[in-house]
């Protein structure tokens, strides 16, 4: 099968490990994956920032770097969940009815990572190794926008040595919201602390989730605090083996 | 942009600081929540129910003017006296003359959020007329001189003992206990006496109902059934989007209701009047029409929706964000997630203080999972940011198009637009934030990112993007 990736400008520019991760592990699975190098950002810190007319031409990008693709696959589902969710109002907005027309074609084709496996290629066990007591996090955006589901947490029970430690409040939203950690940090930061206490009430090494804008700002709080945990992308334990552990 | 009501931003951070009031708060919303998770929970058709709910008032929505006449019809036919309020001010204007009419200087209210967005009980106190709440937490509310906190639970945001002590004061109560059976009862004999006396009562409307003119308050303590059943004349202050079409709607209604508000299978008084009955209860009543702002939020495709609220309040119980800030910091009396949609709609995004309310969220969703009329306020949110911003692109200011997330965004716009401008800016985040990575982290960052260095480290931009290592890969 023939994946385009969608690294999304986040992971691309600041956890480029995410990424690599995401190739291993595809290619590890025999699919061949290609990066189409115009690709760039989709619009969702200015569409959800209030700055919609921004995102029209990044809509636009974006169709003409995947339009021909078979499969599109990102690893971070808010990214997805914009596409999902907000570019057909992106299309409406710009008055121009053949976007509006390509965005509805390209949507079924976009997948988060752990959607695409669990509930496209139908796989659970993708063969990783991960020896750590590990806690899962379920993103606002992958839950009630995207509607991943339990996708990650079943991958995550057939990972060989990981000990799963179910996390309290899971559902409730860590803090980050885009530009809200910035503008409303103090806000954001209480939300924050209550959600460390639970990750770290649970013992694990590693705290994982599906978006690295949340994990950096759970990261970005645990390491001001000096914990022990970190906060690590799903795909990067799912690409860890025996051999490369 | 005129500045009338502080931020969001600004107001919060006291809040914040306030460790009581975050401790009465998130004990109070996490209570609620889970009683209102069980008791939805039992509930097998209960997304029919949203749906329905959903449905009908969306069908109020567009046709809110024939459904009005209906109502005023309907409410004339059974006795009573329909007053069409533009806004405020003509609403307390009508309201006051019909107080004077009776010759009394007070009168009894039950609960209304209505009445507190026109600021009735000022209006009224400035024609020497005093307004007494019944309710038991807006009595606090009204004791304390404070503002509303919660659109239920006025008094959220106040525990026992802070009540003790405020009734031992004010109603001269010196040996008063913080049970709650005993606080209740303070209040049950101060305000018995004010029931039997008082000639007119003033209320809000859960509902009203456009076929039989019937007006709906639910309600917990039966102070409600009091006001609109013992005095002489009742007068009813409802906003135009309370309406429902029939009575049979009810049926969906007194469903969603009490199970999303109070987490209770049927509220324990409902009281329900159609005009006059000869003989029982008041002998004149008056509903009073108020726009205030809602034709525009109607005028709106997207906004429109926020119209569908029936107040249960769900939506605050559930929001981090109103958990941790409370809500006065709202600076409204709509708080919470249904206010960060509301206040800026009906106010304008003219007031700084509204425009920062769409804003005041994470977008976590949490709230349009729990609405029982599915109003999506996350995306009526992302359109009120959408509106704020095209109106600072309009017509801000200098200062506000400095602003740097304004030029940050604009320039990220542009760089995005092309791949190798894209990979220019990433190089240059990657040279210019040399300056601030210490021991392999950043602690520390200037200007509007330093709200998130405060108490989060950022891991520095790596040397090589993922792109730069594909490109390499595949040399
Ligand atoms: S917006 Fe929905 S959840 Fe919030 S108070 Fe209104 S009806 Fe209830």
């Amino acid at each position: 099968m023939r994946i385009s990736l969608f690294i999304t400008c986040f992971n691309d520019t600041l956890f480029p490990e995410t990424g690599k991760a995401m190739v291993r592990l595809l290619e590890r699975l025999g699919h061949t994956v290609d990066f189409p190098f115009e690709q760039t950002c989709c619009g969702q810190m200015h569409y959800n920032t209030g700055y919609q007319e921004e995102a029209i031409p990044l809509v636009r990008k974006f169709i003409d770097v995947f339009g021909d693709a078979e499969y599109i696959v990102a690893p971070s589902a808010s990214c997805v969940a914009m596409i999902h969710e907000f570019y057909p109002k992106v299309a409406e907005r710009s008055g121009d009815a053949q976007l509006a027309k390509e965005v509805e074609e390209i949507i079924p084709k976009v997948y988060e990572l752990s959607q695409f496996l669990v509930d496209e290629l139908g796989i659970e066990d993708v063969g990783a190794y991960y020896p750590h007591k590990v806690t899962f996090h379920p993103t606002c955006h992958s839950i009630r926008m995207l509607h991943v589901g339990d996708a990650p947490l079943k991958l995550l029970r057939k990972v060989k040595g990981l000990e799963l430690e179910e996390l309290p409040g899971a559902l409730e939203c860590c803090g980050f919201g885009g530009t809200f950690a910035v503008k409303n940090a103090d806000t954001s930061m209480a939300m924050l602390s209550d959600k460390m206490k639970n990750i770290e009430s649970t013992g694990a090494k590693a705290c994982t989730s599906i978006d690295n804008s949340c994990l950096m700002h759970i990261g970005g709080g645990l390491s001001r605090k000096g914990s022990d945990t970190k906060a690590v992308h799903l795909a990067e334990i799912l690409a860890s083996t025996e051999e490369n552990q | 942009m005129s500045r009338q009501t502080p931020t969001f931003q600004e107001t919060a951070d006291a809040y914040l600081n306030n460790t009581q009031l975050r401790e009465n708060l998130g004990h109070a919303t996490h209570t609620i929540r889970d009683k209102r998770a069980d008791i939805v929970g039992e509930m097998p058709d209960w997304e029919h129910l949203r749906e329905a709910g959903n449905k009908l008032k969306k069908r109020v929505m567009r046709h809110l003017d024939s459904y009005l006449l209906q109502l005023e019809a309907s409410v004339q036919e059974a006795g009573g006296h329909v007053h069409w309020a533009r806004d405020a001010e003509e609403a307390n204007d009508i309201i006051t003359g019909l107080v004077k009419q009776q010759q009394v200087d007070e009168v009894v209210k039950v609960k209304s959020i209505t009445t507190d967005e026109i600021k009735l009980n000022e209006a009224l106190k400035k024609e020497g007329i005093q307004a007494l709440e019944t309710d038991l937490a807006e009595l606090i509310v009204q004791l304390a001189e404070d503002e509303p906190s919660h659109i239920l639970v006025p008094a959220i945001h106040k525990n026992r003992k802070e009540i003790r002590d405020l009734f031992r004061e004010k109603l001269n109560n010196k040996e008063l206990t913080d049970r709650p059976e005993d606080l209740a009862e303070a209040a049950r004999l101060y305000l018995r006496k004010k029931f039997l006396s008082a000639k007119v009562g003033i209320s809000g409307a859960n509902f009203g109902v456009a076929d039989t003119g019937t007006i709906a308050v639910v309600e917990s303590e039966g102070n409600g059934r009091m006001c609109t059943t013992l005095p002489e004349t009742l007068i009813t202050v409802m906003g135009i989007e309370k309406l429902i079409p029939t009575w049979q709607d009810f049926e969906v209604f007194m469903q969603l209701l009490p199970r999303s508000s109070t987490a209770e299978r049927m509220n324990p008084y409902n009281s329900f009047w159609t005009g006059v009955t000869p003989g029982d209860g008041p002998q004149e009543f008056h509903l009073v029409l108020l726009d205030n702002g809602r034709t525009n939020v109607l005028a709106d495709e997207v906004g429109r929706q926020t119209l569908n609220c029936i107040r249960c309040s769900a939506c605050l119980n559930v929001c981090p964000v109103y958990e941790r800030t409370g809500g006065h910091a709202y600076h409204s009396v709509y708080p919470g997630p249904i206010g960060a949609i509301l206040t800026p709609q009906l106010k304008g995004i003219e007031d700084d203080g509204a425009a920062s309310l769409p804003y005041a969220s994470s977008l976590c969703g949490a709230c349009y999972e729990v609405c029982p009329v599915k109003i999506d306020i996350p995306k009526v949110l992302v359109h009120l940011r959408g509106k704020i911003v095209d109106e600072k692109k309009r017509n801000g200011s200098l200062k506000a198009k400095l602003d740097p997330e304004h030029v940050g965004l604009k320039l990220m716009a542009q760089a995005f637009k092309n791949s190798k401008r894209y990979e220019r800016a990433q190089k240059l985040a990657q040279t210019g934030q040399n300056i601030f990575v210490k021991d392999g982290k950043i602690s520390s960052l200037p200007g509007y990112l330093s709200g998130w260095s405060a108490m989060r480290d950022l891991k520095p931009i790596p040397k090589e993007t993922f792109r730069e290592w594909w490109r390499n890969r595949n040399e």
